[in-house]
């Protein structure tokens, strides 16, 4: 019954992830050629100019994931996790007192025309190690130690980021919790994430007291739940109400502590960018102007968008940052709804595909990694579209696969790659 | 292959996230329609291109308003750079203040101006311009635009042809379609009755801009642009020089001087005063309070807008009705003893002369009791009914002269004037307790009548072509049919050829023999008039003559009607013959009597 299986390179890569990357990494290179053509245009292969540029990381990049595939064995990844890892938090400590200064922040390091950003790679590392980590037979997430190691390995990291003053890249990190949840995390992690996030919305929105009242309500609600639905006196029933009452104090601390942190923690440029999200001021010229200008980009498209090199916002470059972070305005503009739903259900589809690769592994190592992959994906996805649409604050992380920026390429190509590779080893062997 | 529970909510939050991106990106693309226009905004500019209003000429192709070139500044407060405000205030002939307040308004608002263009400064000369041209690079954010405004190469006067503002409120709100703040818009006059035609249409030509404002090439090639298209240009019935001569005589005097070709309806000339002198018509914004304020009210249209009591030119039309109803012939004698007693102790006056007289006599020597006799006559017919109904019959031909409501000449502000009817008698005495007595007035243009000097004038003309009136009007408009159609008035046209002879006497009868006009007469011109001293409730009577020439085949008729000038004889009358002699030779025989009304003012003229 036994099936000839051929293992060669057509029937082991996932072609599909394969496609799905060119396409994107294709649509980014004309859209980056959009969006910096002017009223004189030159060659998109120009290297004067960043479409020019940009061909040349995709080739590249096309190296480095040739590279992967061939080269490097698979299992490589998995022994060089530890130290890679503990290479790359150095360098993203050291390039907070080293790195150059590029708009406030300290996370570039430049030699000479060269700049690369640690924290492109760290994404890569930390998915490796905790792959490496949490794939062991051994491992158990309600484990105390071992959760509080896997919370170390995203924290370390994570922190880094923050004090480069790159908050937003750090956000990022937030997606590892779908792989620990993934791994058996409780829901309710998610779920008191997503509270603790509305109901600091909800306090800067409206006021303390609106929510508090909320909070009163929510109380209750929970309070008739846990009266109904435990015995009384049982000691299910009297731990619930405990664990009640501790949600009630952290949410009122949290709704106290709101302003306090809005007003001391959080940057100048953070805050305002929060308050122009959600209405609180208008600041058309100032902070508001990115997200107003990249929204009237995307709103003049229409269903089918204006046409390649005729947008006329993007073509006169009211958006800003246009071909890296805000380069979804040109597709927005140019390629219009139409556009935007190929660009989004073909991330949605790759991101999709990586998941049912992952679950079908065999390995705990590959699911994982493919976890860690795909959130980080969904998270540029989101927050970087999020911004374009003024759903999100301003958050400047570059589209995937799409953004202009070698390092930004490289990094996301090498991690897409390493994960077609595990996932080709595993149908070479099994 | 088993997909694990976790896996598939995680998958489903995955879709749910992206459903709500393109959820989102479907609001703002397809169903909110603010950022394309916000689009447009960003990165069109509309830079309109103003239509020149169209021309106005006279009868013989002179230009009577024509249009110049002058220059608007416009400032983008935003591309502004530092610059020597001395040297830019000198460049565009304004006080530094000005410019220093200016810059000031603009850094306080700069928000809510954002990349606006505003107008700096309006309408400099070209001369002003090119000086302003030469340095023009160093002001970044500053350029200047083509704005035509009017030119007047003869002085036609301001009521006729209006002058052109800056459009207001109340116009934006009438025609929003039309007008945008800052387009000119004709005010009164010529310039407003015939805007429509005047003010073209306006284009724009499209450029798109990046985002520092700074313009790049036109949208489309120019494909969207809209050219302007030039305001149609209008040819007026108005003798450029006549008019201006007519300017000329009425300098210095309170009233109206009317000009028409009888044949056509056609007004050759046009005059009130004091008017606006076309100096100031150009640059009305720095004049207008001034105007205001002057208690002879110089933007006030007499010709068409006042309604004076015709007086005795109104003689005419009486003995017109009187002739046709049979009540009256020209060899009817009636006494005069220095007036007539309507009441056996009340008389209305008149001069001294010789006694009894006929209709030609009494036109000649404008005798009051006579045409006392000629209204009694006619109020006491026996074929009617009673006074009242005689009155109201005699109402209607009155109003087919175009008395007693409005003409329909092409002023929009044109008044109808006045003739009361058999009610308002009845209101004011009680229902049939009236008689002749009681409106013997109007038997000499006097009491409850008005009349604007259009109307007289178009009486003149109405005697002129023994009955008929085209609707006097001002524009050549082969469209406006109602101005070739001829008006018969109820009298049969040939009664009027029996009190012409009376008008051509009163000019021509010669010194000493009791004509009242005989200060018009020219040789070989054959001029009739008739006189008329109206009652002035505010001063001295005022001074009023028809006439028209030559007799047969007359060319033009004329009324001058001046306020407070004394009897018509006096000044109305030479002024008059003055206008028609100049328009029927192109000279003037009696340049001492030119002199002495040109040099005569009742009112103060304005030193300029």
């Amino acid at each position: 019954m036994s099936r000839q299986i051929d293992r060669g390179l057509k029937n082991t890569v996932d072609w599909r992830l394969v496609i799905y990357y060119l396409l994107l990494v294709l649509i980014g290179w004309i859209n980056i050629y959009a969006s910096i053509h002017s009223s004189e245009p030159s060659s998109i292969f120009d290297w004067s100019c960043r479409s020019g540029k940009q061909f040349v990381w995709i080739l590249s990049g096309f190296a480095i994931a040739a590279g992967i595939l061939f080269a490097l064995s698979p299992r490589l990844w998995e022994v060089i996790s530890g130290p890679a890892y503990f290479f790359v938090v150095m360098l993203l400590v050291a390039v907070i007192f080293v790195g150059a200064e590029v708009k406030g922040s300290h996370s570039w390091f430049r030699f000479g025309a060269v700049s690369f950003q640690p924290a492109e790679i760290s994404k890569i590392t930390t998915s490796l190690v905790l792959a490496t980590y949490m794939g062991k037979a051994a491992f158990s997430i309600y484990n105390r130690r071992d959760f509080f190691r896997v919370a170390l390995m995203i924290g370390v990291p994570m922190l880094a980021i923050v004090a480069e003053s790159e908050t937003g890249s750090a956000l990022v990190y937030v997606g590892f919790l779908f792989p620990l949840f993934r791994e058996g995390l409780s829901g309710w992690f998610l779920i008191i994430i997503l509270i603790a996030v509305l109901l600091f919305i909800l306090t800067l929105k409206t006021s303390v007291w609106i929510s508090l009242a909320t909070v009163v309500v929510g109380a209750l609600a929970g309070l008739w739940a846990i009266l109904k639905s435990f015995r009384p006196l049982s000691r299910e029933r009297r731990r619930a109400l405990w664990l009640m009452v501790a949600g009630v104090a952290a949410a009122v601390m949290l709704i106290f502590s709101t302003r306090v942190v809005f007003d001391n923690v959080l940057a100048d440029h953070q805050r305002k960018r929060i308050e122009v999200l959600l209405g609180m001021k208008e600041d058309p010229a100032g902070v508001g102007y990115n997200v107003r200008q990249s929204m009237i980009a995307i709103g003049s498209g229409g269903f089918w968008g204006k046409g390649f090199l005729q947008g006329t916002q993007t073509t006169y470059g009211f958006v800003p940052e246009q071909s890296t972070d805000f380069i979804f305005c040109t597709i927005g503009e140019e390629w219009g709804f139409f556009g935007c739903l190929l660009v989004i259900v073909l991330y949605g589809l790759l991101i999709t595909r990586i998941i049912k690769d992952s679950e079908r592994s065999r390995e705990a190592f590959t699911r994982i990694y493919g976890y860690c992959l795909a959130s980080c994906l969904f998270m540029h996805l989101f927050i970087n579209i999020g911004m374009t649409i003024g759903l999100m604050p301003v958050i400047g992380i570059p589209l995937p696969f799409i953004s202009y920026g070698g390092s930004s390429l490289w990094a996301f190509t090498a991690m897409l790659f390493i994960f077609i590779s595990l996932d080709r080893q595993e149908k070479k062997y099994f | 292959m088993e997909v694990n529970n976790r896996s598939r909510i995680l998958i489903i939050g995955l879709w749910a996230v992206i459903a709500i991106l393109l959820g989102r990106i479907f609001f703002i693309q397809i169903i909110d329609s603010s950022y394309k226009r916000d689009a447009t905004n960003n990165s069109m500019v509309y830079e309109t291109v103003y239509a020149p209003r169209g021309i106005i000429y006279d009868r013989n192709g002179l230009e009577l308003v024509g249009n110049k070139v002058s220059y608007d500044i416009l400032v983008t407060p935003r591309e502004v750079r530092a610059f020597d405000t001395l040297a830019l205030a000198d460049a565009l002939g304004v006080d530094t203040s000005f410019v220093n307040e200016r810059m000031a308004y603009y850094k306080k608002y700069r928000s809510r101006i954002g990349y606006q263009t505003l107008t700096f400064v309006k309408q400099l000369s070209v001369e002003q311009y090119l000086k302003f041209a030469e340095m023009q690079y160093e002001y970044p954010g500053f350029r200047g635009q083509v704005r035509s405004v009017r030119e007047y190469p003869f002085n036609a006067g301001g009521n006729l042809l209006g002058y052109v503002n800056e459009v207001d409120a109340s116009d934006i709100e009438k025609e929003p379609d039309v007008y945008r703040s800052g387009d000119y818009i004709g005010k009164t006059g010529l310039e407003a009755a015939r805007e429509k035609d005047l003010r073209g249409s306006k284009g724009y030509h499209i450029f798109l801009r990046d985002s520092r404002n700074r313009r790049q090439n036109s949208y489309a090639d120019g494909e969207y642009d809209k050219p302007a298209v030039p305001g149609k240009n209008i040819t007026t019935t108005i003798d450029a020089p006549l008019q201006q001569y007519g300017q000329e005589l009425m300098t210095g005097k309170k009233g109206s001087l009317i000009a028409i070709e009888p044949s056509s309806g056609e007004i050759l000339a046009m005059v009130s005063s004091p008017g606006i002198d076309v100096d100031v018509l150009s640059d009305i914004r720095s004049h207008y309070g001034k105007l205001v304020m002057d208690p002879n009210k110089p933007m006030f249209n007499r010709t068409v807008q006042a309604s004076y009591p015709p007086g005795s030119v109104f003689k005419l039309i009486n003995g017109l009705i009187g002739l046709q109803e049979g009540v009256l012939e020209p060899y009817y004698e009636y006494p005069c003893s220095q007036g007539y007693y309507y009441t056996t102790n009340r008389k209305l006056g008149c001069h001294n002369h010789r006694s009894p007289i006929n209709l030609t006599e009494a036109v000649m020597m404008s005798c009051n009791a006579y045409f006392c006799y000629v209204l009694r006559n006619l109020l006491e017919n026996k074929k009617y009914a009673s006074v009242g109904e005689a009155f109201d019959r005699w109402r209607e031909y009155v109003l087919s002269f175009g008395f007693g409501e409005k003409l329909g000449s092409d002023f929009p502000a044109e008044l109808g004037g006045n003739i009361p009817t058999s009610k308002f008698y009845d209101k004011y005495y009680g229902k049939g307790r009236w008689r002749f007595s009681n409106v013997v007035s109007l038997s000499i243009g006097q009491g409850e009548i008005g009349a604007t000097p259009l109307q007289i004038a178009n009486l003149a003309a109405i005697v002129a072509n023994r009955g008929w009136y085209k609707i006097p009007h001002i524009v050549r408009d082969s469209t406006q049919t109602e101005y070739s159609e001829k008006h018969y008035t109820l009298v049969d046209t040939s009664q009027f050829s029996k009190v012409i002879p009376g008008m051509w006497l009163a000019v021509n009868g010669g010194w000493g023999n009791g004509g009242t006009a005989s200060m018009a007469s020219v040789p070989g011109l054959d001029i009739c008039g008739k006189t008329g001293t109206a009652q002035n409730p505010h001063g001295a009577d005022n001074s009023v003559f028809i006439c028209f020439a030559p007799k047969d085949d007359p060319k033009i008729a004329v009324v001058g009607y001046i306020e407070g000038a004394g009897w018509g004889g006096s000044y109305a009358c030479p002024i008059a013959s003055l206008l028609v002699e100049k328009y029927l030779t192109g000279q003037v025989s009696r340049p001492e009597l030119e002199d002495r009304m040109i040099q005569t003012h009742f009112i103060d003229v304005p030193a300029n």
